[in-house]
């Protein structure tokens, strides 16, 4: 009961954030500037949460996340460019590819562990790269035209539905069995747990994601290149998963929106962004190792939500 | 006898990685961290002999030892600043310092020295000589020669030596080591310390070979040394030298044969087919996880 109150509290507020946003958008308030701005951020915030089930709750640590956004821009870009379908199939074709290539990818190595699956993981996405690079149909090197699809509407109710899939999924017993798992894989696989299932499980959802995520990154500009997907896109993503705080969702949000605020303020200054990136990020691991948030979500931080959990735990 | 040629361009190109790799391997064996900064370090040694031969006016082998020099003190800076208070937090926390560093000392140079590349003096005679018909150049066989010289004294240094004995005795048990009064920071310390100088070494041979270095030339020889190293079995020295030929020659293999565009995805799928089906590398053994 409680917690379907607090999905409708959710709900609610999805709501008024989007109509608030769509009612500015529709009566010019904010230009163009400024909802591109608010794409990208929800882009962004899709591919942190994305990111975050599989480093933040499985433990996984795969850096090769600017693949599957890779995949989901090219295929989305293939459906509606070259096939000339409407845009909502090339979104949930770019998510079902990239589910796939998560498979492809992840079915073998996620047998590795910790450093060894990192640098896996950023192979991969490293030959995703490539194979687009040679690949004349979709223009190798020159990169592809794409029309300018996204909108506001596309960009926050894909949004709603990652945050949601995933608060789902990290609450359900397929979660448990994801946390179980970072905590201590070989006890947890002890305890009867099919790691290997889970494991793949998480990579193939946060796949999903990014695909999505991909869809609308390539149909937010006019076109999309093989090098916008590199190892720096890859290290995009993951600061702002481990900046929030490796294991929570509010985190990974938060600092998806600071960051694009931020690097949206220096884009005229490149280097001035990188190095400022670089040295929060060494900042926060030498002082602040566990991330802004640490483990915990932003509702933990209101008082309402403390008296609710000791009740919970009495009535438990 | 085209091949013999290819067969020395992969070994010239194959004792680059390995000069890097080495470093690598030995960071690793020590503090298992995968050092992502290296390959900047690499960069930093070519751009200090580009700046020691064109404004210091100094002669090669000069510029090569005060490049290494630099390195060295570089190595050692980076691991005291960013890495030593990481010793006993997540790997995941090393992992993306070493990204940040990687990413900081790139920019910072972009930022401080422009993002021009600058083109290497041509400082050695680029005479050719011929073998069994194959056109070799003096500077391949000059870049193997250093290359092979700085990996017998490296054997010499690691089997022979005090700091040598101590740092095989802090990768085989940290702990231990420490119990048996062996300084591990500095024996750490002395890790990065070669492991830098030869990256320098690396980079301004590389300079020699290809003749232009740029801010950003780290990045990819970087993760291909790191990919000669896990070749080689990550920790095992040797390994790492073997590795990185191999790696060069099939590189420059897949390049002649007219899959220049497919020259970088070589690299990575010779590293996951070795992740899946040898983790522990060539000359890894195979351990369990304990509990």
């Amino acid at each position: 009961m409680k917690k379907s109150k607090r999905f409708w509290l959710f709900i609610l507020l999805a709501v008024v954030i989007y109509s608030v946003v769509q009612l500015l958008i529709t009566t010019g308030v904010f230009g163009s500037y400024y909802s591109n701005t608010l794409i990208l951020m929800a882009i962004n915030i899709i591919l942190a949460v994305s990111l975050h089930l599989v480093i933040g709750i499985t433990g996984q640590f795969s850096i090769g996340h600017a693949g599957f956004l890779a995949v989901g821009a090219y295929i989305s870009a293939i459906i509606t460019m070259k096939l000339e379908l409407p845009f909502i199939i090339g979104i949930i074709a770019a998510g079902i590819i990239a589910t796939l290539a998560g498979l492809v990818v992840g079915i073998p190595t996620l047998r590795l562990r910790g450093d060894y699956l990192a640098i896996a993981t950023l192979g991969f996405a490293e030959i995703i790269r490539i194979i687009f690079l040679n690949i004349d149909y979709v223009g190798g090197a020159a990169g592809m035209q794409v029309s300018h699809y996204t909108t506001w509407t596309y960009a926050f109710v894909c949004l709603v539905i990652t945050i949601i899939v995933i608060t789902n999924f990290t609450n359900s017993r397929h979660g448990r069995a994801c946390i179980s798992i970072r905590e201590n894989e070989v006890a947890s696989d002890a305890m009867g747990i099919n790691t290997t299932f889970y494991k793949v499980a998480a990579f193939a959802i946060g796949a999903f994601f990014a695909g999505v995520a991909g869809a609308l990154y390539a149909h937010n500009f006019y076109i999309i290149q093989p090098v916008n997907f590199g190892f720096l896109k890859s290290f995009d993503i993951l600061i702002f998963v481990v900046l929030g705080g490796l294991g929570s969702l509010s985190g990974s949000v938060i600092a998806a929106i600071l960051l694009t605020l931020v690097s949206t303020y220096l884009q005229g200054f490149p280097e001035t962004r990188m190095i400022i990136y670089s040295l929060v990020l060494i900042l926060v691991m030498l002082y602040r190792p566990q991330g802004l948030l640490g483990t915990r979500e932003i509702t933990d931080f209101l008082p309402f939500k403390k008296a609710r959990k000791g009740v919970a735990q009495h009535v438990k | 006898m085209e091949w013999i040629q290819q067969l020395v361009n992969g070994i010239s190109l194959g004792s680059i990685y390995a000069l890097i790799a080495l470093g690598y391997t030995m960071v690793y064996g020590i503090i298992k961290l995968i050092n992502f900064a290296h390959g900047d370090v690499f960069m930093v040694g070519s751009f200090v002999g580009f700046y020691s031969i064109v404004g210091l006016g100094l002669d090669f082998f000069t510029a090569l030892v005060l490049a290494m020099i630099f390195c060295a003190i570089f190595g050692v800076l980076i691991e005291r600043i960013a890495y030593k208070r990481l010793r006993n937090a997540t790997r995941i926390a090393a992992l993306i310092t070493a990204i940040g560093v990687s990413l900081l000392i790139e920019n910072g140079f972009i930022f401080t020295w422009g993002p021009q590349p600058k083109a290497f003096p041509d400082i050695i005679a680029n005479g050719t000589f011929e073998i069994l018909g194959a056109k070799i150049s003096i500077k391949s066989i000059l870049i193997l020669s250093i290359s092979i010289t700085l990996m017998v004294i490296l054997q010499f240094i690691v089997h022979k030596t005090k700091i040598g004995k101590a740092m095989r005795a802090v990768s085989h048990d940290n702990e231990a080591a420490r119990l048996m009064g062996i300084n591990v920071d500095n024996t750490i310390s002395a890790t990065f310390a070669i492991g830098s100088a030869l990256a320098g070494a690396a980079g301004v041979i590389f300079g020699l070979y290809y003749t232009k270095i740029d801010p950003l030339m780290g990045i990819i020889p970087g993760i291909k040394a790191f990919v000669a190293a896990v070749l080689g079995g990550i920790g095992i020295i040797p390994g790492a030298m073997v590795g990185g030929l191999v790696l060069g020659v099939i590189e420059t293999f897949v390049n002649a044969s007219g899959f220049s565009l497919w020259r970088d995805a070589a690299a990575f799928v010779i590293l996951i087919l070795i992740l899946i089906f040898r983790p522990n590398g060539i000359f890894g053994k195979n351990t369990r996880e304990k509990v």
